[in-house]
């Protein structure tokens, strides 16, 4: 049973509009709250703990699979593990949005570890978001840990977004890229109030032409507090990019500590940093299109956050 | 009509940069405001855009006093202002910035018919982000394209279009902006050392050394310009050091 709440939470992450086409599980409140396979992607429980084991076909191609997760009463602590076996030369789509919810003064908490073994030639495109509603005082807390093991030729693309309300996350990426894999992460994280975020990326680039591009964009509103560690570790002939940019508003602080290593001589890995408030010329560019100073900043980190 | 009534600005510092400046913008007519660099002719547009707040004199916008008015209000009762320096953002593509000036959602072909009048194709433009990855001339272009989108618009002041913008491009603006004055009843206030500006304009103001020095319509004053210019000119053919 799907109460408004979660239903609206789905609508949100994973636009859920009543149903999902294809291959699907609705985690809410720690509980299957509906599931259904396709002919090319399995869906099972796993039997080692909570979670799903999630098989999709060599050359499966176009497919979208959905897990969301909510949890919407206060007091739950929910820990789910995911396994995904990507085919080799599937290409689909994940779509993975969480969202936690509390108005009763108790705190939530969702715990995904999730784990994606790419098999070669396989490409992923797995989308992830995540959002706090609810009043009353208790925490809201996401804490996502993404595993990810490519094989040769393999390419996944995250794509990451915290909109907003989650009191506090630590979200944490490794991956393990065999030879020709392709890593490619975007990831967007708004807080506000006394929110605070914490991000681990830690890439090893093992197969030769292996390459990464992680950016992550983020906002730190009111007294909120952001920490950004990435590590991209060139072990073969590899190509890493990393870059973290964040604007502050109010007394919003963060924290951004970048690490490279190259433990080879052909290793290409470079890294980008910015942080700082909104540009007043660009706050004053959209006064003169007849927006107003908050206006104009709304607009503004819209667009940082989209792009 | 914008009319600017003795207008003085001075930096932080005491330096005076604009003297009692007094305008008049007709309605329908292109002005050009031209002169040695540090004139203050930048200064003079800031200030009617509300990018600036003067010490003195008043700005009057079809009678009404906007001198205290802030920037919004200012371009919500229809001044535009591109910027010399074009403003680059992470994430804002060609479409938001033009459909925030126009105030509403543009099809593509609307779209379409803004860029090509600065000289760019909508479909390779359309959906790109305005940061580094534009040269400046393609910045440039789309923030004219910005203040060409306005709605409403009824003083459209650019400064220095033509500066970053390669030949083709820049016959494609000229085009734009005799279109601009010669259909419609918006005022077109252009700050500009372009000699093929000059001889579309209707009106031509020099300021120098924060003054008006001379203003008039183009007939009166652009002889005189031109044949001063070629005086100044130093024997090998070196143009005069700005002062």
């Amino acid at each position: 049973m799907i109460d408004k709440t979660t239903a609206e939470l789905l609508g949100i992450v994973s636009d859920w509009s009543g149903k999902f086409n294809g291959a699907y599980n609705i985690r809410s409140n720690g509980e299957c709250a509906g599931r259904q396979s396709s002919e090319n992607i399995k869906l099972e429980n796993k039997e080692d703990g909570p979670g799903l084991v999630i098989n999709i076909k060599p050359g499966t191609k176009g497919e979208t699979v959905y897990i969301p997760a909510c949890v919407t009463k206060g007091g739950i602590n929910d820990l789910v593990y995911n396994d995904f076996y990507v085919g080799e030369g599937a290409d689909v789509t994940i779509v993975a949005g969480c969202g936690v919810h509390t108005a009763d003064g108790h705190d939530v908490r969702h715990h995904g570890i999730h784990r994606f073994i790419l098999a070669k030639g396989a490409r992923v495109l797995y989308k992830e978001k995540h959002i706090g509603t609810g009043a009353g005082g208790g925490a809201k807390r996401i804490d996502p840990v993404t595993e990810i093991e490519q094989g040769e030729d393999s390419y996944l693309e995250m794509d990451t977004i915290q909109i907003g309300g989650v009191d506090s996350t630590f979200r944490k990426t490794s991956g393990r890229l065999g030879k020709g894999a392709k890593l490619v992460i975007k990831e967007r994280i708004m807080t506000d109030g006394t929110q605070t975020a914490q991000t681990d990326f830690a890439v090893e680039l093992n197969g030769e032409d292996s390459g990464a591009d992680i950016v992550s964009r983020s906002v730190a509103k009111g007294d909120s507090y952001q920490e950004y560690h990435s590590k991209i570790s060139g072990n073969s002939r590899c190509k890493g990019h990393s870059e973290c940019d964040a604007i502050l508003a109010d007394n919003g602080r963060v924290n951004a500590a970048p690490e490279l290593f190259a433990g080879c001589l052909d290793a290409e890995l470079i890294h980008e940093a910015a942080i700082g408030k909104i540009a007043g010329e660009q706050i004053i560019k959209l006064q003169t299109l007849g927006l107003s100073e908050e206006e104009a900043e709304k607009k503004i980190i819209e667009g940082f956050l989209r792009g | 009509m914008l009319k600017i009534q003795d207008l003085s600005w001075t930096l932080d510092t005491g330096e005076e940069i604009l003297k009692n400046v007094s305008l008049e913008i007709p309605e329908g007519k292109l002005t050009v405001i031209t002169g040695p660099n540090g004139g203050g002719k930048t200064s003079l547009a800031k200030l009617i855009a509300g990018l600036e707040k003067p010490v003195g004199g008043r700005i009057l916008l079809d009678g009404e006093d906007i001198t205290e008015w802030d920037i919004t209000k200012r371009s919500q009762h229809g001044i535009g202002y591109a910027f010399q320096q074009p403003v680059r953002f992470k994430g804002i593509n060609v479409r938001d910035l033009l459909e925030l000036s126009a105030q509403r959602s543009l099809d593509d072909r609307e779209i379409c018919g803004i860029l090509g009048k600065v000289g760019l194709c909508a479909n390779e433009y359309i959906d790109r982000v305005i940061d580094s990855s534009l040269s400046g001339g393609e910045a440039k272009r789309i923030e004219i394209a910005s203040v060409l989108a306005k709605k409403d618009a009824k003083v459209l002041v650019f400064d220095e279009p033509e500066a970053g913008i390669d030949l083709w491009s820049f016959s494609s603006l000229i085009d734009a902006f005799e279109k601009l004055k010669a259909g419609e009843d918006k005022s077109l206030l252009i700050i500009s050392h372009q000699e093929r500006i000059l001889e579309i304009s209707d009106y031509i103001a020099v300021i120098a050394d924060g003054s008006v020095t001379k203003a008039g319509s183009r007939e009166e004053i652009l002889g005189g310009l031109l044949g001063e210019e070629k005086a100044e000119r130093c024997p090998l053919g070196k143009d005069k050091e700005d002062n």
